[in-house]
């Protein structure tokens, strides 16, 4: 699934110079690991948000390259019929509910499904993911002072990459632990490295099954890093090249490559899965290309939803 | 027929809806235990519990975004602003979240919420609590924007609200919730539809077109006029977006002038907006400029004198109207 996640984007990234895809592109790579653990972890009930960085965890959860490549392309086949474009992949009926771009506007709505849970006594836990850069908006405070009042069965996890935007950590928070926060909403706080899926998968699992058996919610930092700029427009100068190299060691696809070999699966398997993931995100980018626009009939009449019994 | 006060009136909307669908809830400020801070949901807390009657803290875009998630989800949230003044901290909750989710998600996503609470200026409440608010809400596709007047609008139209499976703004006055009406009696269930104006007064002179407080200005302005034989035809759209100017434009054909008279500031909203409708869709009938008489273009002062300057006045209703009938 990481290769998938990464060879999609890759491709995103080749088509978006291309001029084939507009808007902002925003990409997941070197931070695939947390969203293959998290949607490891959950159940087909449970619900997840996260931010526009959405194409990975779109695709962790199911959604096929085929639906996200055409939404890019702006395309009637597109997971969003081409109406959301990179930053509002949606996927409801696998409990996606939604990339979302206004920093810290998404928390609370998470705190809303979690709140629907809890009211309609579902054991369904809602996963919100944001960025470091979210920390210091007003919606993170006020979803996390809600969820925590009403103990949501809702885990949020804050991917740190590192940089809000071109901004370090260092310059946007004096702490250097943002799990400590979780203590002053009155939730549990964890705090880990993000490269190793499976140490990752075993965190988040706790956190879920706390959520799922009435626990409340949990604020998890994960310790992350995103190989590429902010969008494609950001040539990311705010950092070293030393820097960068030394963390795309810690790539969480090498790590796993190098963990399965030391297990005993020969290297030509791993090779031909990369074989196959490549044919299926060349697929993906033809039947994106070889869809049907967006269609103009649906934009009128999608504004408002259809009133009637529902 | 029985006569209920605007404030009981939407009690009623909310109780009714709340027996009628479990998945109906009220959540907000001072709703439950405190009884609601103008009372309008006094008695809730008793009969529905704290499940289903829920206070908060101060955090409206906290709440405000909570509602929409569960909504998301398939609830049917009544979220209460404690006055449409704080909701302008959770404008980003209604404006990029709950009114945008639907066409982003392609049709995959409802939102079915209704924002209520008190707008427009009270009583000497000074600048920051006077907000009339239609204008922000009312450019916003993927809203709606209700403001009913009477207490009978305010019940059979929050009811429409809660079964809407859209996002609903729905605009009370502070100044109206003890404002009495006659409302259809117990048992008779009325749902007055989203995006239909009502004609208030027949009338062939001039027609005048209002909602919200300024509705009462105008009755009272209209009977003025017509001690001196000016008669005029007094329409109010009640819902706000989507605006229905079927009855306006019919009335304006027929009288060949109109007045529009809102509380709101006069810089765009439903009051342009209404404006230049009718300009355009009646514009061989008119025999005079349409004219506005508007909330003034100032922050609303403290002191009473100024406030009473700001709103709009039977007075300034009167002159407008004469001055468009050439009768000053």
């Amino acid at each position: 699934m990481m290769m998938v996640m990464r060879r999609f984007e890759e491709e995103a990234a080749r088509n978006y110079a291309k001029g084939k895809i507009g808007g902002f592109l925003h990409l997941y790579i070197g931070q695939e690991a947390i969203a293959v653990a998290a949607t490891e972890v959950l159940e087909e009930r449970d619900y997840i948000f996260q931010t526009y960085r959405d194409h990975g965890i779109a695709l962790a959860r199911g959604m096929s390259p085929k639906a996200g490549m055409a939404e890019l392309f702006g395309k009637d086949t597109g997971c969003s019929r081409g109406f959301g474009g990179s930053m509002h992949f949606f996927d409801v009926d696998r409990g996606f509910l939604g990339g979302w771009a206004i920093v810290g506007g998404h928390l609370a709505l998470a705190a809303g499904t979690a709140f629907k849970s809890k009211y309609a006594g579902e054991d369904s836990v809602t996963v919100c993911f944001f960025g470091d850069g979210s920390i210091n908006i007003g919606g993170f405070h006020e979803a996390m002072s809600l969820a925590g009042l009403w103990k949501l069965p809702v885990v949020f996890i804050c991917e740190n990459n590192q940089y809000a935007m071109g901004t370090p950590l260092e310059r946007t928070s004096p702490l250097k632990d943002l799990s400590i926060k979780a203590k002053g909403y009155g939730m549990v706080g964890d705090r880990f490295d993000g490269h190793d899926v499976e140490v990752v998968q075993a965190r988040i699992s706790k956190a879920v099954e706390r959520a799922r058996t009435g626990g409340g919610p949990t604020f998890i930092e994960v310790l992350t890093y995103r190989f590429r700029g902010h969008s494609m427009s950001d040539p990311a100068k705010y950092r070293t090249t030393t820097e960068l190299e030394q963390r795309k060691q810690q790539d969480p696809i090498t790590v796993v490559r190098e963990k399965l070999m030391g297990l005993g699966v020969d290297e030509s398997a791993l090779d031909d899965i990369d074989l196959e993931v490549d044919e299926e995100i060349d697929e993906a980018v033809r039947f994106a290309d070889d869809s049907p626009p967006a269609r103009e009939d649906l934009m009128m009449i999608t504004a408002m939803a259809p009133e009637g019994e529902s | 027929m029985r006569e209920l006060r605007y404030r009981e009136a939407l009690r009623e909307a909310m109780l009714e809806e709340m027996e009628r669908d479990e998945r109906v809830f009220l959540m907000g400020e001072e709703v439950g235990h405190y009884q609601g801070a103008y009372k309008v949901s006094e008695g809730l807390l008793e009969q529905f519990g704290e499940r289903r009657v829920v206070d908060t803290p101060i955090a409206e875009a906290g709440f405000a975004g909570v509602g929409i998630g569960a909504a998301m989800a398939g609830l049917r949230p009544i979220i209460e602003f404690m006055t449409w003044n704080f909701s302008f901290v959770a404008f980003d909750q209604i404006i990029s979240n709950a009114a945008k989710v639907h066409q982003m998600s392609a049709g995959a996503i409802k939102v079915p919420i209704v924002f209520r609470g008190p707008n427009g200026a009270a009583k000497q409440v000074a600048a920051q609590h006077s907000h009339s608010c239609a204008p922000f809400y009312t450019n916003i596709p993927g809203l709606y924007v209700i403001q009913p007047s009477t207490p009978r609008d305010a019940k059979g139209l929050l009811k429409s609200a809660i079964r809407s499976n859209n996002p609903v703004i729905f605009l009370e006055g502070e100044t109206l919730y003890g404002v009495k009406g006659e409302v259809p009696d117990e048992g008779v269930e009325e749902l007055i539809p989203i995006g239909e104006s009502r004609l208030v007064r027949p009338g062939a002179d001039c027609t005048i077109v209002t909602w919200g407080r300024p509705y009462y200005t105008v009755l009272a302005a209209a009977e003025k006029l017509s001690g001196e034989g000016i008669d005029c035809e007094v329409v109010d759209p009640r819902t706000l977006r989507p605006l229905d100017t079927r009855l306006m434009v019919e009335s304006v054909k027929k009288t060949n002038r109109c007045v529009v008279v809102h509380e709101h500031w006069p810089y765009g909203g439903p009051g342009a907006e209404i404006v230049d409708r009718l300009q355009r869709e009646a514009f061989d009938y008119l025999d005079a400029p349409l004219e506005r008489v508007t909330g003034l273009d100032v922050p609303m002062p403290y002191a009473l004198n100024l406030e009473d300057k700001v709103l709009p006045t039977e007075e300034r209703v009167i002159d407008a109207v004469k001055r468009v009938a050439y009768a000053s």
